[in-house]
């Protein structure tokens, strides 16, 4: 049994030997393919998104370290995890106005102004991704699909699913009222004031008493004026210290 | 014919633009009126821009700044940025030709000029030609580096497959692979971005890297955490660390797996989770506790706090600000008035007053 024992090792030691080989040989490819492709997946943000779903699938993570021979010798890295820190900086200075949610769309424009004029152009995709590798931080990044597009979180405040319906069903007008729930999802009041309590607490819904027919509950995430407002020099201290 | 610095919109019909200064002076061209649409990259100098081929005009054409020109194509000036998904949009909306099945809010005639169309001007024709090569060209170089893509994907995916097959054995014969092995194993995965099944609790999932940045990391940091207070989030490390190397960057989790290992390398500084979640980099030296006490006294002498309000009067970002409310709150000291105007945090009189 002590045999059978020992010729196990055997076989794993041999096989760390042939990975460690393979690994030399990857790097070599890898290396060549860097030096055809690299700007093609700098500029092209389609061949971006093929390259990581291809990754997925095959059960690699290009983005998971710096270390990584993805990041060092394609640059995918750098190119995300900058993104990240711009992200961090643009969801910090507008949380006081949002309570911490965002549209991808004035996520998008933020960042964009940010970057400047002959920064690289950045995708919504691009966006994403580098949003999904911020969540291990653990400042509450989350992505929330709406209507057609999605709202980003970037604080621990706890959103479950019946608050995610009712942004959902905000999304639409940027308002919704308790009546609206009600039809729409079925909902005694209760539940639905409590939803609408939470997200008034955390500062992401604002409440108009003076609407004419009920009280609207607005979500300033949605606010369409506040896409072309800058982000103030107050604002950005706030920011990053 | 140029037009300055403006607004382009995008609708199911039609290409708007908008005069930045000067709202009254619009233009727009159908979206039917596109033959095809090329992007030209930025260069020094110069910025990305869409060119827009068009059909001649028709008749019936709505008057406009022109009634007719000797170019069959517009450019747009990407000046700024936008280009990428401006182009992607409007790919969309040339392919899907949802013009042609929804109707338009107002009573414009949109007909179906396939007069227009056998009647090409022989400049249409020479570019189209032209774009075509390039097309083909472009698809050419795209399906290249797709090929060469998939081939580089099929030996990593052989990576993965080893990979997955070491691990089981180690998993099977606990102990019976060396340390060495093991952390060599890591940083094999750590290398190809395969996630790792072994969890030694000695190392978690750090590697030699990672214990390398952790040291790294305690140097770099005592400085800036004494400037503020003692702690911070892992969001403020993660950009002041990026943002100072410049190149060659931390991706988020490099960052949690070397602190994850500040504590067993018994470095001055330590990483904390809060039960909300939040995660933040202590100096050994700082002591929430203590710090405790102090916000008592400052909640005290104001009555009453919120978050907000404590993060101000204390120079705190607001969230550690609601950390330490809330931890102050879990050590009995404070007590909640959770109410739709706000969290607000009062000392606890149930234990100081009997």
């Amino acid at each position: 049994q002590a045999k059978y024992k020992e010729r196990g090792t055997v076989l794993a030691e041999d096989q760390l030997a042939q990975m460690s080989k393979q690994l030399d040989m990857f790097k070599t490819n890898l290396e060549e393919f860097a030096s055809k492709h690299k700007q093609e997946i700098r500029k092209n943000p389609e061949f971006r998104v093929q390259f990581q779903d291809m990754c997925a699938t095959i059960g690699v993570d290009p983005l998971a370290s710096g270390k990584g021979f993805w990041s060092e010798m394609l640059g995918v890295g750098d190119f995300y995890y900058e993104l990240g820190v711009q992200i961090i900086e643009v969801c910090l200075a507008l949380k006081h106005r949002n309570g911490g949610l965002i549209t991808l769309e004035e996520l998008h424009q933020q960042v964009l102004k940010g970057r400047g004029k002959f920064a690289q152009d950045v995708s919504q995709d691009d966006l994403l991704r580098a949003i999904k590798k911020l969540k291990v931080l653990g400042n509450g990044f989350g992505i929330i699909p709406v209507g057609g597009t999605y709202l980003i979180q970037s604080v621990p405040a706890e959103l479950n699913m019946d608050h995610t319906v009712v942004l959902q069903l905000a999304e639409k007008k940027g308002f919704v009222t308790i009546s609206e729930i009600k039809s729409s999802l079925k909902w005694e009041t209760e539940r639905a004031k409590q939803v609408l309590e939470h997200l008034l607490k955390e500062g992401m819904a604002w409440l108009d008493e003076q609407a004419p027919e009920e009280p609207q509950y607005w979500l300033p995430a949605l606010f369409t004026e506040l896409y072309s407002q800058e982000i103030t020099p107050e604002e950005a201290k706030e920011a990053i210290p | 014919v140029k037009f300055g610095s403006g607004v382009l919109l995008l609708s199911t019909h039609r290409l708007i633009w908008r005069d930045q200064k000067n709202h009254e002076c619009c233009i727009a061209v159908p979206l039917s009126q596109i033959v095809f649409i090329e992007e030209q990259a930025a260069g020094i100098g110069k910025s990305a821009k869409i060119v827009v081929h068009l059909h001649p005009a028709s008749s019936n054409k709505e008057p406009g700044p022109f009634q007719s020109s000797k170019y069959s194509y517009i450019k747009l000036s990407f000046k700024e940025h936008g280009q990428i998904e401006f182009y992607r949009r409007l790919s969309e909306e040339i392919t899907q030709r949802r013009w042609e099945s929804m109707p338009t809010g107002q009573a414009m005639q949109v007909k179906k000029d396939t007069q227009t169309g056998r009647i090409r001007a022989v400049g249409i024709v020479g570019i189209e030609r032209k774009l075509e090569e390039k097309r083909k060209e472009t698809d050419k170089n795209i399906s290249e580096a797709f090929e060469d893509l998939s081939k580089l994907m099929e030996k990593a995916k052989e990576m993965v497959e080893l990979s997955k097959s070491i691990a089981n054995k180690i998993k099977e014969k606990q102990g019976d692979i060396t340390e060495d092995e093991t952390i060599r194993f890591k940083s094999y995965l750590l290398s190809m971005g395969i996630a790792n099944p072994v969890t030694r609790e000695t190392y978690g999932s750090g590697t030699q890297y990672h214990m390398q940045l952790a040291k790294q990391l305690a140097g770099m940091l005592q400085t800036p955490l004494e400037e503020r207070g003692g702690i911070m989030s892992l969001t403020e490390v993660y950009c002041l660390v990026n943002r100072a190397r410049g190149l060659e960057l931390l991706s988020p989790e490099d960052l949690v797996n070397a602190c994850k290992m500040l504590e067993s390398l018994k470095l001055p500084i330590r990483l904390r989770i809060f039960d909300s979640g939040v995660m933040v980099i202590e100096l050994q030296s700082h002591n929430e506790e203590e710090m405790v006490a102090s916000a008592l006294e400052t909640v005290s002498e104001k009555g009453s706090l919120t978050a907000d309000e404590f993060a101000k009067l204390v120079g705190m970002s607001v969230l550690l600000a609601k950390e330490r409310l809330l931890l102050a709150e879990k050590m009995g000291h404070l007590c909640r008035d959770d109410s739709v105007e706000g969290l607000r945090f009062y000392p606890n009189l149930f234990l100081t007053q009997s």
